[in-house]
């Protein structure tokens, strides 16, 4: 069985999860892995939190929907609550410490704390919160390489008018990069 | 051509241009809509035709009349959408005319929810409507398989002038996976190369497409005609896919779509934690059904039940034990109502079945 | 002598030989005649497609040389919607009696009606379902006698008859909508005249046509054929008033 990676993106609508999520998915994809992007639908969709999961492998993937995944970037406190329990023995939770001023008391995952918030509106837009807590996830699994991030956010961006944009996304992914420490390894 | 990451219910409405099927008639409902949003745009840039139906009655009757042009034709919809359109499914079926017609099932029955479910196995492959008649039922696992199935439907529509049916689950329309598209598009069918379309009565007999046989010597006639295509079916059509089978399996899985993966990765982790190995067959066509192969499997002698896994309450269960013909145990797990069994469930239900204790 | 005859009048091309089953007063001939010397004159024939309902005119394919298919009963305007989009380029019409379009197919009239299809449909009322054997009908006068109104059409319970022609008339989509009648050889001139603009329209791909033609049933009504045609003069035409209800190129559409 060939070794995948899971992780789940949930939030508020509006913080960007799915954005993020898909963002990986496409990195994934064009360094060549197999991947699923699985969105939560419908009413619970409306206001609520929304959530979606990724899973990128390197052989065929199986099951879409993970009940236990290896890891979980929470960027609300109802997110914590329901995805802190959920994360698989010896997996990863990152937290967005902005909003969310407790852990999930479990010591058998690794927490990292992520003030994505803060980071976002220090590099000037408070929508890229979301490519903070991604680059944060990207350091500290290696999910993907930041040269095919760059590359294919740069791709699904465009130039012009959005390169303003741009240069503040790569600002939030330089600042996640920098709260996470070491590697670990899921 | 490269890769693209697409969601199932986008990557459906790619593949239909692809298969040259440019006529395009809906009704909107969850969890399918953007099949209808995605070829609102795509199909007028290669010159095809949507219309937005006002109930999914309308939509199968327009498929009905766009039908008898030639050109191919299809509709995506969800359960309840599906059983508005049985009337003009068993009409065209009986006026044996080529049509594709997609699933994205939800459970069930009446309003039931917009969640996956596999609840409409019975609907589809016991004909749904009324009178003799059936429809070839295929079921995509992945994304990249859903595309695959989308083109082939329209080649099996065509090849048996039938309504061909893809059942998939709300996972297959909402997940993403990359997927590549044939390289070349097909060009719409040309309606006056057909010998049966309606094309005009123009030197030569006027053509009548209808269901309507008064005479009984005439209905039982087309009635079996109807039949003797279903034969065909079932010698050329049958397709499938076993996974992990060898000797040592105890238990015979058997399970369709999205479920289906759940199921291997279940098999490979309680093959890899417990020691117990389960094979799979997933049917690819749901109607024919892969018997005979069923039971190939079923009759080893190492298998001690057979086991369908679905999300539902216990419909493909009837096929399985059709064709097991009581050589084995025959017996059902699953879920239903949008709750898809995680790998960590299935391994319950193989655990159970093998009278396993955890 | 045979040799000095000059033909002034046959079966029109689009009419096959075929004899019709309908009953004697019945007047789906004469408007089967109407829809084909229309074609003729409009040299349509050869790229017509027509879609046959539900009810008295079910078998109408075989009275036609012309392509047809056959429709559940009350969706054919949706088949010839499917049809049209899919050949633009051909002639679609529906032919319908009041059951199948004012009952069950009446959702399916409305939206093609309001969709605008260039499409033509000639819709056939003789207030009264005919094949079934005299059933009331949507359209069936209020008194009138019927096998599932034996006491008369009690409006209180069933309510009104609906005029399909105005109704269809007060969508803002441009079409063509009339009604005219066959009960007297000047009705029938000009029913002509009238279903013939209704696929010249088509043909010019314009709009929607509709023309709604009053017909007689003697058989279900259980009178003779002459008293018939008296019948939709003292009773149908007051209500269902003849003319034309919007007309595009009369700046009503």
């Amino acid at each position: 069985m060939a070794k995948q990676k899971e992780v789940v993106f949930a939030g508020f609508g509006g913080q960007g999860v799915m954005t993020a999520g898909q963002l990986l998915a496409y990195t994934a994809m064009e360094e060549g892995k197999n991947v699923v992007w699985i969105p939560s639908y419908g009413p619970e969709m409306r206001g609520g939190t929304a959530n979606c999961t990724i899973v990128i492998s390197d052989g065929r993937i199986g099951s879409p929907i993970i009940n236990n995944p290896m890891s979980a970037c929470v960027f609300n406190r109802p997110s914590l609550d329901k995805f802190g329990a959920l994360v698989k023995k010896g997996g990863l939770l990152l937290i967005n410490s902005s909003l969310i001023d407790v852990k999930s008391g479990r010591d058998d995952i690794t927490e990292i704390l992520v003030p994505v918030n803060d980071i976002a509106i220090k590099v000037g837009n408070p929508k890229v919160a979301n490519m903070a807590m991604l680059a944060a996830f990207i350091e500290a699994t290696d999910a993907v390489s930041f040269d095919s991030l760059l590359s294919m956010m740069e791709k699904k961006m465009g130039g012009g008018k959005k390169k303003e944009l741009l240069e503040i996304n790569h600002r939030a992914i330089e600042e996640g990069r920098k709260v996470v420490t070491g590697k670990v390894n899921i | 051509m490269a890769k693209k990451l697409m969601k199932g219910n986008e990557a459906i409405g790619e593949a239909a241009v692809c298969a040259g099927a440019l006529n395009y008639f809906a009704y909107p409902i969850t969890p399918q809509s953007e099949v209808a949003e995605y070829l609102c745009w795509r199909l007028p840039e290669v010159g095809g035709a949507f219309v937005q139906a006002e109930s999914e009655v309308a939509v199968g009757n327009m498929l009905f009349g766009a039908a008898c042009s030639g050109k191919r034709v299809f509709t995506t919809s969800s359960s309840p959408g599906i059983s508005l359109m049985q009337e003009a499914i068993s009409y065209m079926a009986g006026a044996h005319l080529p049509v594709v017609l997609i699933n994205i099932m939800r459970g069930g029955p009446g309003l039931g929810g917009i969640l996956p479910a596999q609840s409409d196995y019975f609907q589809a492959t016991k004909g749904g409507g009324h009178g003799d008649y059936r429809t070839l039922v295929l079921a995509p696992a992945s994304v990249q398989e859903a595309v695959d199935l989308t083109i082939l439907a329209f080649d099996l529509a065509d090849k048996y002038r039938n309504p061909v049916m893809i059942i998939g689950d709300a996972m297959i329309g909402q997940m993403m996976e990359s997927v590549e598209f044939p390289e070349k598009y097909r060009e719409q069918n040309d309606p006056a190369e057909s010998d049966w379309a309606l094309n005009g009565a123009k030197g030569r007999e006027s053509r009548i497409l209808k269901s309507l046989y008064l005479d009984p010597e005439k209905l039982d006639e087309n009635s079996f005609m109807l039949a003797n295509k279903y034969d065909m079916m079932k010698k050329d059509e049958i397709r499938y896919e076993l996974y992990n089978i060898s000797e040592k399996n105890r238990l015979l899985v058997v399970s369709y779509g999205t479920m289906s993966r759940v199921i291997q990765t279940a098999i490979d982790e309680i093959g890899e934690e417990e020691g117990i190995s389960v094979g799979l067959m997933r049917p690819i066509t749901l109607y024919p059904f892969p018997g005979q192969q069923l039971y190939d499997e079923a009759v080893k002698p190492n298998i001690e039940k057979v086991l369908s896994i679905e999300m539902s309450v216990g419909q493909m269960v009837e096929d399985v034990e059709r064709f097991v013909r009581g050589k084995k145990p025959v017996e059902f797990s699953g879920r239903t109502g949008g709750i898809v069994p995680t790998p960590d469930d299935v391994k319950g239900y193989i655990r159970k079945s093998l009278g396993i204790e955890k | 002598m045979i040799n000095d005859a000059t033909t002034i009048f046959k079966r029109p091309e689009s009419l096959s030989e075929t004899v019709t089953h309908y009953c004697p007063g019945c007047t789906h001939g004469i408007i089967h005649r109407m829809v084909a010397e229309s074609l003729d004159e409009l040299n349509l024939r050869e790229r017509a497609v027509g879609v046959a309902p539900v009810g008295c005119s079910v078998f109408i394919y075989n009275y036609f040389n012309c392509d047809f298919m056959e429709a559940p009963h009350g969706r054919a305007p949706a088949l010839a919607t499917g049809f049209k989009r899919t050949r633009p380029d051909m002639i679609c019409f529906t032919y319908q009696g009041d059951g199948d379009l004012a009952s069950i197919g009446m959702g399916e009239i409305v939206h093609a009606a309001n969709r605008g299809e260039k499409i033509t449909v000639i819709f056939v009322n003789n207030a009264i379902y005919g094949m079934t054997g005299g059933q009331m009908a949507p359209t069936t006068m209020p008194g009138q006698k019927t096998t599932t109104s034996p006491f008369g059409r009690d409006t209180n319970l069933a309510g009104y008859p609906i005029r399909m022609a105005e109704l269809l008339a007060t969508l803002r989509t441009p079409s063509f909508i009339a009604r005219c009648s066959t009960q007297t050889p000047m009705h029938i001139v000009a029913a002509k005249k009238i279903i013939k603009k209704a696929f010249r329209l088509q043909k010019e791909e314009k709009c929607f046509s509709l023309v709604e033609v009053l017909s007689t049933c003697p058989t279900n009504w259980g009178i003779t054929p002459c008293d018939a045609t008296q019948w939709i003069i003292d009773n149908m035409e007051p209500y269902y008033k003849l003319g034309v209800l919007k007309d595009p190129e009369k700046g009503e559409g």
